[in-house]
């Protein structure tokens, strides 16, 4: 049984992807690639668009539960990493899921699942180092904190920061997404939204002060006989430095700035 | 004194306590709480030597009534002292942990007066922290010995994780360097923390709001290199306060000068023993998830860690009979002693094989560091194609592949007009 190949354009939401998966099974089409509509290039194969329909979304997302505990987190997990052509390995997992049900979060030497478990070990790594490398600055009586990650880390950012300040009102943005996370007191109070253009105010006296202490504090702690500039490095990669309160010259900006954006 | 002077001064006097973990528990916060905790720690920076800052670790004071004479605060040290007041610290740990700075406080003192004082104003500090700011986060304190047990207790039920510094590997040195501190002073409160710890966990599995006492344990810290104990020694008296204190971690520093004392290794050019450190917490690792004892990883006829190699390798090249191990078949205990297995990596092979062999073209998809296991390994009894090595030419090999990693001197710039002019 070979099943036609097609191109399939879908909104990029993951609703869309997943009224994908539906529609193929429905037709028999194997998709060859995915498209959202301001992709430019056009393809050679027959194009296919989907509209998203949330109750087939939602019969699609029931169906993981077929993969077992493991299987069913990569399914979830995958489409929010950085991988390129993600859509399209995360098809090819489901098939193979279909296929094999609950052994398929087993199945680490399959080339797919590698793919994919590897992908979402990156992606749930990068959430962890934001869980610590995260700083927030006080404005006003708001928390307001930047993120740059190459993964969609906000989902499972939100859980750790919502049980953490219970009593706040916070934002954290997503300068690579352009989404931010906002939080405040009360059940259910948080929401995590698209955001174009995101500038938050001047900081103020008391935030700049504990910005000093803990710089001091982090000067002070390292032990100078022990330098090891490389370990620090390896636990702590560049690219979050920028953002972090404890590297930044700038003591007047709201948040830290990041060359080259 | 202004309160950054007093963060710089107290900070500065605590950051010889190696202990850094904000690990062994999970709570989440609660509305009308701030902070909770997670099982594995996390990591909020990395200081320039690498290591980790997740705790505000700070002294309540720096004034000290001891004259140890490995110590920076001992008190015949001039050195500027302060304390911070327990509003005061409260104020800061706040105010870091809501920008996310900090994970929680390591508290620690000097010993101001006496044992009994220090606690009371170390228990006045937490006990704000907890009942006034309701704080969920992390808290690390340090039992001070000689205080009175019902302090240690009342400390230990504020505190997630309590710890009692043993200092030094053996009394003789103790009696040596820190004259002020003797050996049962230190175990009797690390066997009250024991037993706290105990009776709290009885309860809990009958009232769910017992009072929880330390829940996420205990760990101790010892200096290394200050004295000339073995390696062997070392591992042996850790195997044991994991075995009869039901520790969690322990901790070795690698011996810093802070002072001059003659009793002392020399400051001059003196490097800290940072490799041995390092050995030591990789057979430490062995002890406390790779099923071994301190026996299997060095005896009387090699009383010290190799620098070159791993403990693991080392263990592996003496017991040549033990291997190749069958990836297949072998249980998961097989599967830890082998060089360049660690405990993902062996889980996750008792998984996949479920699903079908592995080969080791598998063994590499699962993240398998095979330019170290693939000496010790079969794959369906097939070792990896074109490996031939005999005995001794595998020490040599393995020595060379970690060669790299370690320091090397630092390489030197030629000069045609150098030290000669």
């Amino acid at each position: 049984m070979s099943w036609t190949q097609i191109s399939c354009q879908y909104d990029g939401t993951y609703p869309g992807f997943l009224s994908c998966v539906f529609d193929c099974y429905v037709h028999q089409e194997e998709p060859v690639e995915f498209r959202v509509p301001s992709d430019m290039c056009c393809s050679l194969y027959p194009l296919r668009t989907v509209e998203t329909d949330e109750a087939h979304a939602l019969r699609v997302y029931k169906s993981f539960s077929k993969f077992g505990a493991e299987g069913q987190r990569l399914a979830v997990r995958c489409f929010l990493t950085c991988l390129p052509d993600k859509e399209l390995w995360l098809w090819r997992f489901l098939r193979l899921g279909y296929a094999q049900g609950a052994r398929v979060g087993q199945n680490l030497t399959d080339p797919t699942v590698d793919k994919v478990r590897k992908a979402v070990w990156h992606l749930e790594h990068e959430a962890h180092q934001y869980k610590g490398f995260t700083r927030f600055s006080e404005l006003e009586g708001i928390l307001v904190g930047e993120i740059e990650p190459k993964n969609q880390v906000l989902p499972l950012l939100r859980p750790h920061f919502c049980g953490r300040y219970p009593q706040e009102c916070f934002v954290l943005h997503d300068r690579t997404h352009h989404a931010a996370l906002f939080h405040r007191p009360g059940p259910r109070g948080w929401n995590i939204l698209p955001v174009e253009h995101f500038s938050p105010g001047p900081a103020g006296e008391t935030e700049l002060t504990y910005r000093k202490l803990w710089r001091t504090f982090y000067d002070t702690i390292a032990i100078e006989g022990r330098y090891n500039p490389k370990c620090r490095m390896t636990n702590m990669p560049k690219r979050y430095w920028a953002m972090m309160t404890e590297f930044q010259k700038d003591w007047d900006t709201a948040l830290p700035e990041v060359k080259g954006v | 004194m202004e309160l950054l002077e007093k963060l710089n001064i107290l900070a500065d006097a605590a950051k010889y306590d190696a202990a850094c973990t904000s690990s062994g528990l999970d709570r989440s916060g609660r509305p009308g709480t701030i902070g909770s905790t997670m099982m594995a720690g996390c990591c909020h920076s990395f200081s320039a030597d690498g290591r980790c800052v997740t705790l505000l670790k700070v002294l309540q004071t720096n004034f000290c009534v001891y004259d140890c004479q490995y110590c920076v605060n001992r008190r015949s040290n001039d050195v500027p002292r302060a304390a911070f007041t327990p509003q005061e610290l409260c104020e800061l740990t706040i105010g870091f942990y809501r920008r996310n700075y900090i994970e929680g406080l390591f508290l620690s003192s000097a010993v101001i007066q006496n044992p009994d004082y220090t606690t009371e104003l170390m228990i006045r500090t937490l006990a704000i922290l907890r009942e006034k700011h309701r704080f969920g986060g992390y808290i690390h304190a340090k039992a001070i010995p000689g205080a009175d047990p019902l302090l240690t207790r009342r400390l230990g039920l504020l505190a997630d994780r309590l710890s009692v510094n043993i200092e030094l590997p053996s009394s003789p040195s103790l009696a040596l360097l820190a004259p002020d501190k003797r050996k049962e002073a230190i175990l009797a409160p690390m066997g009250q923390i024991r037993d706290g710890i105990d009776q709290s966990k009885r309860e809990l599995a009958v009232y769910r709001h017992a009072p929880r006492f330390a829940p996420a344990g205990q760990s101790t810290q010892m200096i290394v290199g200050a004295t000339p104990e073995s390696d062997r020694h070392i591992l042996t008296l850790t195997q044991a306060l994991y075995d009869r204190y039901q520790l969690k971690r322990v901790f070795y520093s690698a011996y810093m000068p802070v002072s001059s004392s003659p009793l002392l290794p020399v400051a001059e050019g003196y490097q800290p023993p940072l490799l041995r450190e390092h050995r030591l917490y990789q057979a430490d690792w062995l002890l406390r998830y790779y099923h071994f004892r301190a026996e299997e990883i060095l005896d009387e006829t090699q009383p010290d860690l190799d620098p070159r190699m791993d403990p693991k390798c080392c263990w592996a090249l003496r017991h040549l009979d033990f291997f190749p191990v069958e990836v297949n078949r072998a249980d998961y205990e097989a599967l830890l002693r082998v060089p360049g297995l660690g405990v993902r990596s062996a889980k996750r092979i008792l998984r996949a094989r479920r699903v079908g062999p592995l080969n080791f073209e598998g063994l590499k998809r699962l993240g398998v560091v095979l330019k170290r296991a693939q000496y010790f390994l079969t794959c369906s009894g097939r070792m990896a194609a074109g490996l031939h090595v005999s005995e001794d030419g595998l020490l040599r090999h393995l020595v060379s592949l970690e060669a790299p990693a370690l320091a090397q001197p630092m390489p030197e710039q030629l000069s045609l007009f150098g030290d000669a002019v």
